[in-house]
């Protein structure tokens, strides 16, 4: 217990909440001109959320048209990264491969952070077996790792891009439950909440007016850094041919489907694993950034 | 302290039991009826029923539960529908020993390399050593660990021929054999685990370098390696092994994506593979092993805090 509870205690301490509420954008100008790299990679993570919005003007081709003379065609003027064993372009596929990335990140850590934040609230809130039973419900969820608790809800689901943010979604509660509990119990244990409790202010009233706001910011910034796992695992899922289905462009479908070819065709995984790896890299760096910026401790130790 | 660990264990029998409901109704939830994929296209209703009685299906769920908990505690996981072989062969005695083994490997050159590139990282701080472990790092743990497999086979199954690309030797058998087969496998499985292991010995041993029982030990004269590796690293013990423990879990999912990269018979495949042929009794197998596996290891760690650092001992 003693351990659980250090631990406990300590990640409340490094998610402080910072009371400005302008807060968010001084601190990324703030990065951009201390670090150099955050900036460089907030950079390629706006190119790439950009080529996801524009796909259709900035995309050469049909993500699925198939150019019959042209199947596994090397990088040439007509297609920027070659062709895969469909004739399709791979630098069209990976662009529109960006919206279904970025799509199943935001959506699936909506789902994550909505669910983690219900169950959080209520375990920090609720005292005595029920909190008790809620928590032991998280442990349960986190002791299945996230790939696996995500292929356990798709083997029930069936596969698509909707089961896959579910999926996802699900799959991430158990993290985010765990931070806001965290949080809450934080928060609760300060004098100004207990004051307001000794004034006799509604008991609803508290959570919504003094509780709420200091578990949010920490959560919005936790649901930031965490897109970049969302993409992880659901292109993990289309990698082993769990997520969506052919032709969709997904990125994890495409190195897979590259695989078989890979002694004489490298480029039909490796255009889309390094957009993959490029996305996933700029947004750990932007994730370290924005954590770093609202973690008083962290800062602390630079 | 007994009552302290006594409650620990406690716990996690609860926990236990809630990740087997859990798996319970995977099976339950599943689309499709176990009988019909059992018998084929043609059946007659009767022994459609009558299969349905001989497998317990007409039962209460909660009757149901406890009578597959108790079977599964006892090893009788049931047969594969589609195959019909015991699953607890297939599953524990075939497929887990595997996974053991890569995620074994991964974790020693997670650690052998992790922590003397953490050291070196924090004892040579803000030079040239500490920004390239820091880069490292950060690539490592951003990198998608299938990417990086595809990479390796790449480069050094087929370009250099220098590693199989695919299959596995049970080190029992043929121990070199083993480990050449294993080796790609286990580099792309602890790369993300390794660069964890950078990023937490570096900041810890950072910190630690800076209390004044550091200052008095180098003010004694002691040799500058046994400042850092006794009297430091003995600090720095504690959050690694909180890491490792914790971050088992991170290496099971890693080892799912691993073997199906290199195609070895583990854990993952096996759960991979019994989603897309619908063997939901198997994805159950495989899903209640992982959860005892990650929980029973997060016991361990948690029971091992009072014998890395004296001064969490609960009075």
């Amino acid at each position: 217990m003693v351990a659980r509870d250090l631990s406990a205690a300590d990640q409340g301490a490094t998610r402080r909440a910072p009371a400005l509420r302008l807060a968010p954008v001084r601190a990324i100008v703030d990065q951009v001109r201390a670090r150099p790299f955050f900036g460089i990679a907030a950079l390629i993570a706006l190119a790439f959320l950009l080529a996801a919005a524009f796909a259709p003007w900035v995309a050469p081709y049909e993500p699925t048209f198939q150019d019959a003379i042209h199947l596994m065609a090397p990088p040439s003027a007509a297609h920027w990264c070659g062709t895969d064993s469909f004739g399709q372009d791979l630098l069209s596929r990976v662009i529109y491969g960006a919206r279904y990335a970025f799509l199943i990140g935001f959506c699936s850590v909506m789902i994550g952070a909505v669910g983690g934040l219900a169950i959080g609230l209520a375990a920090g809130l609720l005292q005595g077996p029920v909190e008790w039973g809620l928590m032991r419900f998280v442990d349960a969820i986190l002791a299945l790792p996230s790939l696996i608790m995500a292929i356990t809800f798709i083997s029930i689901l069936g596969q698509g891009i909707d089961k896959v943010i579910y999926a996802v979604g699900f799959a991430m509660i158990g993290p985010f439950a765990r931070t806001v509990r965290a949080d809450v119990l934080q928060v609760r244990a300060q004098a100004f909440v207990e004051a307001a409790g000794l004034m006799g202010v509604d008991r609803l009233r508290i959570i919504w007016r003094h509780i709420l706001p200091n578990v949010i910011f920490p959560l919005a910034v936790q649901a930031t850094v965490r897109i970049s796992e969302a993409i992880l695992v659901s292109s993990g899922l289309s990698f082993l041919g769990l997520g969506v289905v052919p032709p969709t462009p997904d990125w994890g479908l495409m190195i897979s489907e590259g695989r078989a070819f890979i002694s004489f065709v490298p480029w039909i995984s490796g255009v889309p694993g390094a957009a993959l790896a490029l996305l996933l890299i700029a947004l750990s760096i932007v994730g370290d950034g924005i954590r770093e910026q609202f973690d008083p401790k962290m800062r602390s130790n630079r | 302290m007994l009552r302290w660990a006594l409650l620990k264990i406690l716990q996690t029998a609860v926990v236990l039991l809630i990740v087997s409901a859990v798996s319970f109704s995977v099976l339950k939830l599943a689309p499709g009826d176990p009988v019909e994929l059992m018998l084929g296209d043609e059946y007659s209703k009767e022994s459609h029923r009558s299969l349905m009685v001989q497998l317990g299906l007409d039962r209460p769920l909660p009757e149901q539960y406890v009578d597959w908990l108790a079977r599964f505690v006892q090893g009788d996981w049931g047969k594969s529908f589609v195959s019909r072989t015991p699953i607890f062969q297939y599953a524990f005695v075939e497929a887990l020993p595997v996974t053991l083994i890569l995620a074994a490997a991964a974790l020693l050159l997670a650690i052998v390399v992790g922590v003397p590139l953490g050291v070196l990282s924090a004892v040579r701080k803000d030079t040239g050593w500490d920004a390239a472990a820091a880069a490292f790092s950060l690539t490592g743990s951003a990198f998608p660990s299938f990417y990086l497999g595809i990479l390796l086979i790449w480069i050094f199954g087929v370009a250099l021929g220098l590693f199989p690309t695919m299959g596995f030797v049970p080190p029992w058998q043929d121990f070199w054999g083993g480990a050449w087969h294993l080796a790609m496998p286990a580099v792309t499985l602890s790369t993300p685990f390794m660069a964890l292991i950078v990023r937490i010995t570096r900041a810890n041993l950072v910190e630690v370098l800076e209390q004044p029982y550091i200052a008095a030990a180098r003010a004694r004269g002691e040799p500058a390696w046994r400042v850092i590796w006794v009297h430091g690293m003995r600090n720095v013990l504690m959050p690694l092994a909180t890491i490792i423990g914790l971050q088992l879990g991170t290496l099971l999912h890693g080892a799912v994506l691993t073997e199906t990269v290199f195609s070895l018979p583990g854990v993952g495949r096996m759960i991979t593979d019994a989603v897309l042929n619908r063997e939901y009794v198997v994805v159950q197998a495989g899903v209640m092993m992982t959860g005892c596996l990650v929980i029973i290891t997060n016991l361990v760690v948690d029971l091992s805090y009072p014998v890395l650092d004296p001064r969490l001992r609960p009075r």
